[in-house]
């Protein structure tokens, strides 16, 4: 058919849809009309007078399907995502003693990530020695699924990074260039400018949340059609602002942290990195993004809700958008940080979802309590987790110790993961839920 | 997903001294520190809330802005689906210099788990989460300058998706004296005294 007699018979339709008042019907045509927007845009055809209607019909599209199509990772264990994966399989932890009296006037267990490896992998990318350690970890995680994936640092392009405390360690000297360094804008600023993404960079800041946090809010723009793609990188450091902070709470495990167990007493912190691409683009696609929910305990600004209330609703919410049943879940990704009530909080929350059979983990035992970069870096990994079929123990495990029935993975072993679901929960009684479906 | 056009049902901002509801000024003071302006303003609106002496200076400021838009909104009987969008600049540094402080000088060493709490930007969504009993979606931006076109996009977005019935929205900056509060609530009715104004030309006022 010639262009003008397509747009002619639009048209024809489209003065149907005009005088509908009615938002029912409204929505009814508006849903109809999907196919045509599709055709206008690929005959490139011009709708004079008509292009405020076509722009609603887009705009009402079913909620975009989104995936996540490049996965890196940069932590103790290794410098990529396969690294990490085969230290997780022999069993591996980053979690070693430390005695460094920069960081804590007593010797501690942390998983921290050696600077000479820093420097000498990033001086394989950069000969720049104006980015902080950190910056520098961030630009490595990004650097092989920006240049893997071939996306365009366009306007459709967003950056999203995530840090509860960023380059907090450049408070230590006094001075204005370090005050400015501390400011998270400036941090994600560094990192953008890297690498010359075109649209302001976003720093998600919501505590132990913020990794995956920043993945529901790469979802929800993309699928408001704002961009087709986001980079999101999240990362935090071990410092010695952090360790005293948790230190003084008396959070702080005396041994390597051991999440659900009896004998738990606390977090290992951890540092870590990792990156990953959120698309619209099904295509080379890792897995599917297919519901998300971060609602609040409104209870405690620093101790979990007692009945997991906001990580019930959460979790409930995620589902209710995947619209699958709790039963279908195949696994889960906990957050699992090992504190006493942390981990019974979840306990409770799990339950009351009557998810208590489906096998789950934390992977702090393998990486300590990596912060803002925990709920990304683990997701990467539950990724791997459903790809490979294979569940990771849950590091540290060994009798149960909390008073709802879990199905804490004790040794690794295959299983089919058609579903999986990644929790997180931090201070000021954030908790955000996600759900994956393995992409077929 | 349906994009249905959204409104600004009220506002406030916070600077200077001053607290301008609505685009009323109601409640001013002379010049003094942050501390006993908002102390003053808490005991002008005699707000009855303890938990507020115990808050750093930047959920103090969250604090105010938002009790005088959420009171007259939240109902005590049901739930109540207000997400809280928060941004600005400075994250917690106000806290996180002080907290710096505590641990910098070696013979003076007294890292306190209550301010260390603090240090991150998110506490004041949780403070003002318990205050309204909100149990909501929440999350805190933080970007160089007010992003106008980010948080009301990303406000419409939790309403357009239903994951909200009305969105918290604002920039609520604080370091070391230093501070704005700008608010407002967004909504799907249809507020005539707002249409033509949108949260940029509000938070420019």
């Amino acid at each position: 058919m010639e262009k003008e007699s397509w747009v002619v018979e639009i048209k024809h339709e489209f003065h149907k849809l005009a005088p509908i008042k009615n938002k029912i019907i409204r929505t009814h045509f508006l849903q109809g009309f999907q196919n045509l927007v599709g055709i206008i845009k690929l005959k490139n055809l011009n709708l004079q007078g008509f292009g405020n209607l076509a722009g609603e019909i887009g705009n009402h599209k079913m909620s975009k399907e989104i995936y996540i199509n490049e996965t890196n990772c940069i932590t103790p264990l290794g410098f990529d995502v396969e690294s990490n994966i085969e230290a997780i399989l022999r069993g591996d932890s980053g979690i070693q003693l430390h005695s460094d009296i920069s960081l804590m006037p007593n010797s501690f267990y942390a998983s921290i990530i050696s600077d000479e490896k820093i420097n000498r992998t990033f001086s394989k990318i950069s000969s720049e020695t104006k980015y902080s350690r950190l910056e520098k970890m961030m630009i490595l995680a990004l650097a092989p699924i920006i240049k893997n994936s071939g996306v365009e640092l366009n306007s459709k392009t967003a950056f999203i990074l995530s840090t509860t405390k960023g380059n907090v360690t450049a408070l230590r000297e006094n001075s204005e260039e370090n005050f400015n360094n501390a400011h998270l804008d400036v941090l994600a600023k560094n990192v953008a400018n890297f690498f010359r993404f075109t649209t302001q960079p976003i720093v998600v800041s919501n505590a132990c949340v913020s990794g995956i946090l920043a993945v529901s809010v790469a979802k929800r723009m993309i699928q408001s059609e704002l961009y087709d793609n986001v980079f999101v990188a999240a990362g935090d450091e071990v410092s010695e602002f952090v360790l005293s902070g948790f230190n003084a709470f008396q959070a702080m495990s005396e041994l390597p942290c051991k999440p659900y167990s009896k004998n738990r007493t606390g977090v290992s912190l951890g540092e870590a990195t990792s990156a990953v691409l959120v698309s619209a683009e099904a295509k080379n696609s890792k897995i599917k993004v297919i519901g998300d929910s971060s609602i609040n305990d409104a209870n405690h600004i620093s101790g979990p809700s007692r009945t997991g209330e906001g990580l019930f609703r959460s979790i409930q919410n995620a589902l209710k958008e995947a619209k699958i049943e709790a039963n279908k879940l195949d696994y889960i990704s906990a957050h699992g940080t090992a504190t006493p009530f942390n981990d019974e909080m979840e306990a409770i929350a799990f339950s009351r979802l009557d998810l208590q059979n489906v096998p789950i983990n934390s992977l702090k035992g393998f990486y300590g309590h990596t912060l803002g970069a925990s709920g990304l870096l683990e997701t990467v990994i539950a990724i791997e987790s459903a790809n490979r079929n294979m569940l990771f123990e849950s590091k540290g495990f060994d009798e149960i110790g909390v008073s709802e029935v879990v199905n804490v993975i004790e040794k690794n072993e295959e299983a089919n993961i058609e579903y999986f679901l990644k929790t997180a929960s931090g201070f000021g009684g954030c908790n955000t839920a996600v759900v994956f479906e393995k992409v077929k | 997903m349906t994009q249905n056009k959204t409104y600004i049902q009220s506002y406030i901002i916070i600077q200077n001294n001053e607290i301008v509801l609505n685009g009323t000024s109601v409640f001013k003071i002379e010049p003094t520190d942050f501390a006993d302006f908002s102390k003053q303003a808490l005991r002008n609106f005699e707000i009855q809330y303890p938990k507020f002496f115990k808050m750093d200076a930047l959920s103090k400021l969250a604090f105010l802005g938002s009790e005088l838009l959420l009171s007259p909104i939240v109902s005590s009987e049901e739930e109540n689906n207000i997400a809280l969008v928060l941004a600005n600049k400075s994250s917690s540094l106000d806290t996180d210099v002080k907290y710096q402080e505590s641990i910098s000088d070696k013979e003076n060493y007294y890292p306190s788990p209550a301010v260390f709490v603090y240090t991150l930007p998110n506490i004041c969504l949780g403070e003002i989460s318990i205050r309204h009993q909100l149990k909501s979606e929440n999350s805190f931006f933080i970007f160089d300058a007010f992003n106008a076109e980010f948080m009301s996009n990303y406000s419409n977005i939790l309403l357009n998706s239903d994951k909200a019935d009305k969105v918290l929205c604002g920039w609520v900056e604080y370091f070391n004296e230093d501070y704005k509060a700008f608010l407002c609530v967004i909504g799907k009715e249809e507020i005539e005294k707002y249409r033509d104004e949108n949260i940029n030309t509000l938070y420019n006022k």
